[in-house]
């Protein structure tokens, strides 16, 4: 039993970090109907930003407390990745919006290439290893959690709180639902459908930032292709919670979480991806449009 | 508003659009060029400033955004402002002599190109020529017409078509290893069985659409490749199979160096791989061949139409009594088949394979050749292909630029980065890919070719 919570507590924290990220797929796929493929890279992207800022600052402050150190990481990698996206959005996606399907979906194909070969290209294709932040763990009986894990599921709770209360309270979050149901409409009626997709993007980048700061903390490592595993697996997350809705990226983040600890914790770590993507085809089987999401209506 | 006053308004926007361009720039790439991390001899990571780097990447993004504010944009509005003017439509039944022979002109160069690299550069000379550009470019075009079928004639979004090429070049790898079969036992049935893992993945995914079709594709191929890596008993996992029989010339003669039979001794030719990598190039060629037939066939049969129709729209497909549910099989099934041959190939030109060769960025690289040539077009894909492969390949050969960036530049360290670049800027300016006419297999009196935007993409 202990060692079932102990996988519990393993699974929610990866969880957490896949949930964060399908957020951005399903946000974007919401509001404009495409899979923006580089948003795994942009997840690395907003590692490397909080490596690099790391190591600048430990270099000219030693000792600074850790609860700022991430706090500094967390905010410079946000900018960064927010910055990046939207880039990306106003050069690679915009011009093709109104083009037909697959044109978005192979510039974003092509820019997941790129960031990750430019990474590859500019930092070095080596792992970048980082002493550990953190490394307090607390016991409960025979179940340890360590004060990573804590932070990584409190950070996402708090994240989710600030998003949900933006994206339903606020009238930046009004113009997007509206340019999600119907974006023509929405423009007739004074909303900057330009500025509010680019906000989204901004929005996705800045919670995968967050993301890539968290698996940096936890693993203590980054990589150039670290963009592509998280990245598909998120995506699996989305689209098994029904992409396009919100909280049923977060759901399908923590299912796949829980499934992958367990599935190693009981059956054998090599096919712990196998299992997850096997779930995903089995669920849409039954439901084809995920856990949460809304059956589509073709009007013919 | 006078001309200069124009001109000026847009120099001065220019300028605008390139200071903030520059400031985009220097804020993109401050941390990842600006900023170098890397080990010291302790085996810390640390870092060190790169300011000149970061200065090229500014001043480039911002003159190019100068060059297309200021030059470019008006100078292709100019373009389409005359064309529209001398009211010739885009598409004109007008062809020359090049374009109206185009395929017995490609086809023929195609045929006589070994024989030409042979006599220009020599018979080892020649190996580079006809493995790395000629076979390298035509697996892709293979691998694409193949993809076609699923992607551009059935309209279903296939993101891991990569896991029928793994499918075949294993089933020969494996049967060839241990029941000693020959290549043209195994190629065929390479492509039966990749057909039927076709059909596999075909039954779950019958009633997904859209996004839900992609991703469930591209677990599928990544299923494949993990269970490719994790079943060592079978597979031997990332150490890959090695040592796959050569293929022979129909078993007449074998390239096998030792056999009584060897294709070089049987003709008194000197000693020479070349000729191996010749009779390959001949092979992969004749596969092409037989997959573009196939497909131009099964264009005018009533499953090329089913496959057609279903990508034009479902709803209406299905009330007119077509069986999606064999059309969406036999799509994939065909699609993947040819998959499989590749396969099959590509393991008897290595001699070896591993999982590593079948990553999502191959099946990536094989949809990116068919949306960039223009879904549907057997041309345009062929073009495409040579365009991207032939294009990155020459990259590998590009050793003079080392002399102008240092000896420590490697040119193939940027192939990818120029690929996923050219994917971008391709789709950009030119959505509908390289060919954007269609020409339709159903017509009224006389066949006319009709604009790529008037087909659709489809759903699935």
């Amino acid at each position: 039993m202990e060692y079932f919570i102990q996988q519990l507590a393993n699974g929610l924290t990866l969880g957490s970090i896949y949930g964060l990220i399908a957020i951005g797929y399903t946000m974007v796929y919401g509001i404009i109907g495409m899979i923006n493929f580089a948003h795994g890279d942009i997840f690395m992207l907003g590692g490397f930003a909080a490596l690099i800022v790391f190591l600048i600052v430990t270099s000219f402050f030693a000792g600074v407390p850790v609860a700022l150190m991430l706090l500094i990481m967390l905010v410079v990698a946000m900018l960064m990745t927010s910055l990046w996206n939207w880039t990306i959005e106003r050069v690679a996606y915009r011009p093709l919006r109104g083009s037909f399907r697959l044109a978005p979906l192979i510039t974003a194909i092509g820019m997941s290439i790129v960031l990750s070969n430019f990474i590859q290209v500019t930092q070095g294709p080596r792992n970048k290893p980082i002493p550990a932040l953190v490394s307090d763990v607390y016991h409960f009986g025979a179940i340890t959690i360590s004060l990573k894990q804590i932070i990584i599921v409190v950070v996402t709770a708090v994240l989710l709180t600030i998003f949900w209360y933006i994206v339903n309270k606020t009238p930046l979050g009004r113009a997007q639902r509206a340019t999600e149901q119907d974006r023509k409409m929405a423009a007739l009626l004074g909303v900057d459908v330009d500025r509010t997709i680019s906000i989204t993007f901004v929005m996705g980048a800045a919670l995968a930032a967050v993301a890539g700061t968290m698996y940096l903390m936890y693993y203590g490592v980054a990589s150039f292709n670290d963009g592509f595993i998280p990245g598909v697996k998120a995506f699996t997350a989305a689209v098994l919670g029904g992409i396009g809705s919100l909280p049923g990226a977060v759901l399908g983040g923590l299912l796949i979480g829980l499934i992958e600890s367990l599935w190693s914790a009981y059956f054998t770590i090599a096919y712990k991806d196998v299992a997850t993507f096997a779930l995903l085809a089995f669920v849409l089987i039954f439901k084809p449009t995920g856990i949460l999401g809304r059956p589509e209506v073709e009007k013919v | 508003m006078t001309q200069s006053s124009a001109s000026e308004n847009l120099m001065g926007k220019a300028l605008k659009e390139a200071l903030f361009a520059g400031a985009t720039a220097f804020g993109l790439f401050l941390l990842y060029v600006g900023i170098e991390t890397y080990q010291n001899i302790n085996n810390q990571l640390v870092w060190r400033t790169r300011w000149g780097m970061l200065a090229i990447f500014v001043v480039i993004a911002a003159v190019s955004r100068f060059l297309m504010v200021a030059f470019i944009v008006p100078h292709l509005d100019r373009r389409k402002l005359a064309k529209a003017k001398s009211g010739i439509l885009e598409i004109s039944d007008e062809k020359s002599f090049f374009h109206k022979h185009f395929l017995k002109i490609a086809l023929f160069a195609l045929v006589i190109y070994p024989m030409v690299s042979v006599m220009l550069a020599g018979t080892q000379g020649s190996l580079k020529y006809v493995d790395n550009f000629g076979i390298q470019i035509l697996i892709y075009v293979m691998l694409a017409w193949g993809l076609n079928i699923v992607v551009g004639l059935a309209g279903l979004l296939d993101l891991g078509y990569v896991a029928f090429y793994a499918v075949g070049a294993y089933s020969y790898a494996l049967l060839s290893e241990h029941f000693g079969l020959s290549f043209w036992v195994l190629l065929p049935l390479s492509g039966i069985l990749a057909a039927f893992w076709g059909i596999i993945l075909g039954f779950p995914v019958l009633r997904l659409r859209g996004d839900y079709l992609a991703i469930v594709t591209l677990a599928f191929g990544e299923i494949i490749r993990l269970v490719l890596i994790n079943w060592t008993a079978v597979t031997k996992g990332t150490f890959g199979i090695s040592g796959i029989p050569k293929a022979s010339v129909f078993g007449i003669w074998s390239f096998d160096i030792g056999a009584a039979n060897n294709f070089t001794k049987a003709f008194g030719l000197p000693m020479s791989s070349a000729y191996y990598k010749i009779f390959l190039f001949y092979l992969i060629l004749a596969l092409c061949m037989l997959t573009a037939y196939v497909t131009i066939k099964l264009r005018r049969m009533p499953i090329g139409r089913a496959w057609e129709a279903l990508r034009e729209d479902e709803i209406a497909c299905r009330s007119l009594g077509i069986n999606t549910v064999t059309t969406k099989l036999t799509a994939f099934a065909i699609g993947a088949m040819f998959g499989g041959f590749a396969g099959a190939f590509f393991a008897t030109r290595q001699g070896f394979v591993s999982p590593e060769s079948f990553v999502f960025l191959e099946s990536a690289v094989i949809l990116a050749i068919v949306v960039l040539g223009g879904m549907g077009s057997l041309t345009g894909i062929a073009i495409a292909a040579v365009v991207m492969v032939g294009g990155t390949e020459l990259l590998r050969e590009m050793e003079f630029l080392k002399h102008v960036f240092g000896p420590d530049f490697t040119p193939e360290l940027y192939r990818m980065l120029l690929f996923g670049l050219a994917m971008i800027i391709v789709m950009v300016f030119k959505p509908r890919g390289f060919v954007g006419s269609r020409e339709p297999t159903a017509f009224l009196k006389e066949r006319k070719a009709v604009s790529g935007s008037f087909t659709k993409e489809g759903h699935g």
